[in-house]
C-alpha cells in the first residue's frame, strides 16, 4: 500500500542554486507530519515544488498523489487533486470579496473534477459554518481578500479556505510566523478540526511552539536540502532544547 | 487642426499630427490618407439599446452625427436620459454636436453609450454640457466602437456655481479613438469626478485626454483613470489641471494606473498639474505595472486555471474605478459592461 503522498530523491533548484537534494519522503492518508528546519534548509522550496509554484526546475526525483504522478500537473490541476498550500505570506487581492474569491475557486475546482458548482445559498451556509467554527467575522469576508487584515486574520482566512476546500494533502507553511498565542491558538484548533483518515498534512516550520497544538504524527529534519533525521512527536522537543546545528552537520 | 474640420473639407491637411503635443501619440494623419465620404441619411431599423434593461428613461438618438441638437433640461427638474450615438452607415464620416443643458437646480443620470452597427467610419462628435448653479450630473458613457473605426468624442462641460458633475468613461478602444474632456469650473463652488476605464487588446488605441480648468476658488476635481492593455494594444493618457490664478482652496487629484498585460503592448502617459494660485491642494499618481506573479500563482494554487487567474485579477484591479458611480442603476451598467469585457 502506498502513502498518500510520496516523494522519492526529489531534487529541485531555482536559477543556478541546487536546493532540494534526493529528498525523500513517505505521508500515509491520515497523518499530520511535521517538517522542522533551519533557514534556508529548503523548507519553503518543498512546498513550493509540491505545489507547482512556477520557477523551479525539478532537477530529479519524483512526488506522487495517490500514486499519481504530481510534478507533470499545472499549479490549478494539483489544486484540484486536492492539494492546498497555505501561505506563508497570504496574497492581498484588492478590488475582489473574499467570499467571491472563495466561491470562484471552489466551482473552478468542482468544475475540473466533473462536480456540480455549489450554490450561492449552500455555499454561504457551507462558509458560515466553517468561518463560525474559526471564530471569524463573517461581514469580514465581503471586504476584499486579505487587504488590511492583520497577520492573524490572514492566517485564519487561510485555514477557512483550506476547511472549504476540504483538500486530501494540506500544507502548512509557516502558518505560526506572525502569530500572537491567542491566534496561534485558535489557527491550531482550526487545523486540527480538519484531521480526517483520508486527509494528510504536512506542517512546515522552524519552530516547535507550533506543535505544542498541532499534535504531529512523525517529525522531519529539512536539512541541506534533504530529510535529515525522523522521529515521533519528541524528536521536534530535541530540536527546540540542542538546535539544528548537529543536523546542519549531518547534512553537509 | 481637427478632425471635424478635416471630415467637413474632405482635406486631409486639417487632421490632428504627430506634430501637434496635444496629439503626438494619437496621430490621425499617417493614418487617414482619403478622408471618407459623408455618411448617407439613415433609413431602417434600430437595434434596442443593449444596456437599457436596467434603465427606465427618455431616449435621445443620434445617427451618424444626424438627430437631436440639444437636450435642455428646466430648472429643478429631474431626468434620467439614455443618449446614444450609433454609427450605422459603414465606411463613411460624419460629424456631430449636441447639447446637453441643465438649468440650476435640475438633476440628471445621463447614460452615453456609442454604438456602431457597422465598421470602419469616421467620426468626431462634440458634446456640450453646462451645468447651471447647484445643478447635478451623473454620466456613463459606454464606448463600444469597433476594431477598424476612428473616433473622436469631446465632451465640453462648463460647471456653474455649487454644480456637481460625476463622470464614467469605459472604453475598449478603436483603431484610433480619442475621448477627450475639457472641464471648467467657471463660477465656484464645484465638484468634478471624472473616472475613467479602457480594457484594450488587439490593436486597439484609446486616448484619453483630459482639460481641467479650475478658473474660480473652491472647486474640487477628482480624477481616476485605471486600465488594461493586451495584445498589441496602446492607451494614451494626459491629464493636465490648470488652476488659473484667483482659483484658491481648488482641490485636485488626478490617478492614472495601468497594467501591461503583453509585452508588445504600450502605455503612454502625461500627468500635469500647473498652479498659478494660493492655499491650493493638487496630488497626482501616476504607475504602470504588471500582473503580480505571486498573485498569480496564488489563485492557480486555489484552482483557478491560469487565463482564469488572469482575468480575475485585471477585472479586479480596474473595478475599484466603477466604485466612484454613485446612481445605483448606472453601477449596474456599469458592472454589467465591465463582466462582459471580462468573460475569457
Amino acid at each position: 500500500m502506498t502513502a498518500l503522498l510520496e516523494v522519492r530523491n526529489l531534487s529541485a533548484r531555482v536559477a543556478d542554486t541546487q536546493i532540494l537534494s534526493n529528498l525523500s519522503l513517505s505521508l500515509p492518508a491520515g497523518e499530520v507530519h511535521a517538517i522542522m528546519g533551519p533557514n534556508g534548509a529548503g523548507k519553503s522550496t518543498l512546498s513550493h515544488v509540491l505545489t507547482g509554484k512556477p520557477g523551479y526546475e525539478v532537477t530529479g526525483g519524483e512526488a506522487r498523489l495517490d500514486d499519481q504522478d504530481l510534478l507533470a500537473l499545472e499549479p490549478e490541476a494539483r489544486a484540484s487533486r486536492g492539494v492546498f498550500l497555505s501561505f506563508q505570506y497570504p496574497v492581498e487581492i484588492p478590488g475582489v470579496p473574499a467570499l467571491t474569491f472563495l466561491r470562484t475557486a471552489l466551482n473552478a475546482q468542482k468544475k475540473a473534477r466533473g462536480e456540480a458548482e455549489v450554490s450561492a445559498p449552500d455555499f454561504l451556509k457551507l462558509v458560515r459554518a466553517k468561518a463560525a467554527g474559526l471564530k471569524m467575522d463573517f461581514d469580514m469576508l465581503k471586504r476584499a481578500l486579505n487587504v488590511g487584515f492583520s497577520g492573524g486574520e490572514k492566517k485564519r482566512m487561510e485555514i477557512l479556505q483550506m476547511a472549504v476546500l476540504a483538500p486530501r494533502l494540506a500544507i502548512l507553511d509557516e502558518t505560526d510566523s506572525g502569530l500572537d498565542i491567542d491566534a496561534l491558538r485558535i489557527v491550531a484548533e482550526g487545523v486540527n478540526a480538519l484531521r480526517a483518515p483520508d486527509r494528510s498534512m504536512l506542517v512546515i516550520t522552524h519552530y516547535q511552539r507550533l506543535l505544542d497544538y498541532i499534535r504531529p504524527d512523525r517529525v522531519h529534519v529539512l536539512a541541506g536540502g534533504r530529510i535529515v533525521a525522523s522521529g515521533g512527536p519528541e524528536l521536534a522537543l530535541d530540536l527546540e532544547r540542542e538546535g539544528y546545528d548537529r543536523f546542519v552537520d549531518l547534512a553537509a | 487642426m481637427s478632425l471635424a474640420q478635416a471630415l467637413l473639407t474632405g482635406d486631409p491637411g486639417y487632421l490632428p499630427s504627430r506634430r501637434e503635443e496635444a496629439w503626438r501619440w494619437t496621430d490621425l494623419r499617417g493614418l487617414i490618407r482619403v478622408l471618407p465620404p459623408p455618411a448617407p441619411a439613415f433609413c431602417g431599423d434600430l437595434p434596442l439599446a443593449s444596456f437599457a434593461a436596467p434603465f427606465p428613461t427618455e431616449e435621445v438618438v443620434i445617427v451618424d452625427g444626424q438627430g437631436p441638437t440639444g437636450l435642455d433640461i428646466p430648472a429643478g427638474e429631474t431626468r434620467r436620459i439614455s443618449l446614444r450615438l450609433i454609427n450605422a452607415a459603414a465606411g463613411a464620416g460624419h460629424v456631430g454636436r449636441v447639447r446637453v443643458s441643465l438649468e440650476a437646480g435640475a438633476r440628471a443620470v445621463l447614460l452615453q453609450t456609442h454604438e456602431a452597427l457597422a465598421g470602419g467610419y469616421v467620426g468626431e462628435t462634440q458634446i456640450d454640457i453646462s451645468l447651471g448653479d447647484g445643478a447635478r450630473l451623473e454620466r456613463l458613457v459606454l464606448a463600444d466602437d469597433r476594431e477598424d473605426a476612428v473616433s473622436v468624442t469631446i465632451s465640453d462641460v462648463r460647471l456653474a456655481r455649487g454644480a456637481v458633475f460625476n463622470d464614467a468613461v469605459l472604453t475598449t478602444g478603436a483603431r484610433r479613438q480619442r475621448l477627450e474632456t475639457r472641464l471648467t469650473h467657471a463660477a465656484g463652488e464645484s465638484e468634478a469626478r471624472l473616472l475613467g476605464l479602457y480594457r484594450l487588446a488587439g490593436r486597439r488605441h484609446a486616448d484619453l485626454t483630459s482639460l481641467i480648468e479650475h478658473e474660480s476658488p473652491g472647486s474640487a476635481s477628482d480624477q481616476l483613470v485605471k486600465g488594461t492593455v493586451d495584445g498589441q494594444s496602446r492607451a494614451v493618457f494626459q491629464g493636465r489641471i490648470l488652476v488659473r490664478p484667483g482659483a484658491d482652496r481648488t482641490d485636485a487629484r488626478m490617478g492614472h494606473h495601468a497594467l501591461v498585460l503583453s509585452d508588445t503592448a504600450e502605455v503612454d502617459a502625461k500627468p500635469e498639474l500647473e498652479i498659478y494660485a494660493d492655499d491650493v491642494s493638487c496630488a497626482h499618481g501616476n504607475t504602470v505595472g504588471t500582473l503580480d506573479d505571486e498573485a498569480l500563482f496564488y489563485l492557480r494554487q486555489r484552482g483557478m486555471s491560469e487565463a482564469r487567474a488572469r482575468a480575475f485579477l485585471t477585472e479586479a484591479y480596474v473595478s475599484a474605478v466603477l466604485d466612484g458611480i454613485t446612481d445605483q442603476d448606472l453601477q449596474t451598467v456599469a458592472r454589467a459592461w465591465l463582466a462582459r469585457e471580462a468573460a475569457p
